[in-house]
C-alpha cells in the first residue's frame, strides 16, 4: 500500500511524438477517451465528456497545472470520479504528472498520482519529499499488519 | 433514499483516512500500533518528544478515521489498530492505478502506431 500511484512505460516514439498525445487536447482525447472542449492551458479548466464505452455520461473535469514542453504536463483532479451522482468535491483533488525523458530514440514516461491524504497544495510537494522515507517505512509496517489480520 | 448517498459517504470517510494518515505523527502511531498489541497513551509516549496530551489529540483523529479503536482495561484505555479503513484505502488506490495501466496501454499503442 502507498499513497502515491507511480507507473514508468517505455514508449517506441520520440519525446516530440509523446509530448503531442499528451498535451494536444484531441491527441489526448483519442487515447485517453475524452472529447475535450478545448486546448489545455496551464491555470485553466479542462472540461469535456467521456467517450469510453460504458461510461460516456461521465464528465471530465481537470485544472491545468504545468506545461514545460516535452519534459512535464500535470493537472490536478478527482480520481475515480465515475458516479455521476456523487459530489466528488468531497473527496481531495491529486495531482496528476507525467514525465518525459529520452531513451535510446523513445521515451520513458512516468506517471505519478498523488495528494490522496488532501494536504494543502502549496505544502504537496515538500510533503510528501520529507514524508518519503517515512511513508515506506510504515507503510511496510502496516502492510504486514494488514496481511497478517486478514 | 438516494442511491447517491452511501457513495459519497464512502468517499467523505476514504477523504478523513486519507487525511488522517497524511501526518507524521500519526504516521507514526499507526506504525507502533501496527505491532499488533494495544499500547497505551503512556507506551504510545515513550521515546517521542510529544506530550500525552499531544498523542491523545492525534488518537482522536485516528479514532475519528476509525483506524484506532480504544479498549479499557482496568483503569486504563488502550489503544489498537482497526485495519479495515487501510483496507478500504489499499483496494481504491489499486482501482485508480488500474485505470492507468488502462489508459497507458492506450496511449502506448496510439503513438507507436
Amino acid at each position: 500500500m502507498t499513497n502515491i500511484i507511480e507507473r514508468r512505460i517505455e514508449l517506441k516514439a520520440p519525446v516530440s511524438r509523446v509530448w503531442r498525445a499528451l498535451t494536444d487536447h484531441r491527441e489526448f482525447g483519442q487515447w485517453f477517451r475524452v472529447k475535450l472542449e478545448g486546448p489545455f492551458v496551464p491555470g485553466e479548466v479542462s472540461r469535456g465528456q467521456i467517450t469510453y464505452p460504458g461510461y460516456e455520461h461521465i464528465k471530465w473535469e481537470a485544472i491545468v497545472q504545468k506545461m514545460e514542453p516535452e519534459r512535464l504536463f500535470s493537472f490536478t483532479w478527482h480520481p475515480y470520479a465515475i458516479d455521476p451522482d456523487v459530489d466528488y468535491s468531497a473527496e481531495p483533488a491529486t495531482l496528476v504528472e507525467f514525465r518525459l525523458e529520452p531513451k535510446g530514440g523513445g521515451t520513458l514516461l512516468t506517471v505519478t498520482e498523488t495528494g490522496f491524504d488532501a494536504i494543502p497544495k502549496d505544502r504537496q510537494f515538500e510533503a510528501y519529499r520529507m514524508n518519503e522515507a517515512g511513508w515506506t517505512e510504515q507503510l511496510q509496517n502496516i502492510d504486514r499488519h494488514v496481511k497478517r489480520t486478514a | 433514499m438516494s442511491s447517491a448517498r452511501p457513495r459519497e459517504r464512502e468517499i467523505e470517510r476514504r477523504a478523513v483516512v486519507f487525511a488522517a494518515l497524511g501526518d507524521e505523527t500519526r504516521l507514526s502511531l499507526v506504525g507502533k500500533l501496527s505491532k499488533g498489541t494495544p499500547q497505551s497513551i503512556s507506551e504510545l509516549a515513550r521515546g517521542s518528544p510529544l506530550t500525552r496530551q499531544a498523542i491523545t489529540k492525534h488518537l482522536r483523529v485516528l479514532e475519528g478515521a476509525r483506524l484506532v479503536g480504544s479498549v479499557r482495561v482496568g483503569r486504563e484505555s488502550l489503544f489498537e489498530l482497526r485495519p479495515e479503513p487501510l483496507k478500504e484505502i489499499q483496494s481504491y488506490l489499486e482501482r485508480v492505478s488500474e485505470q492507468w495501466d488502462h489508459a497507458l496501454a492506450r496511449l502506448k499503442s496510439f503513438v507507436e502506431e
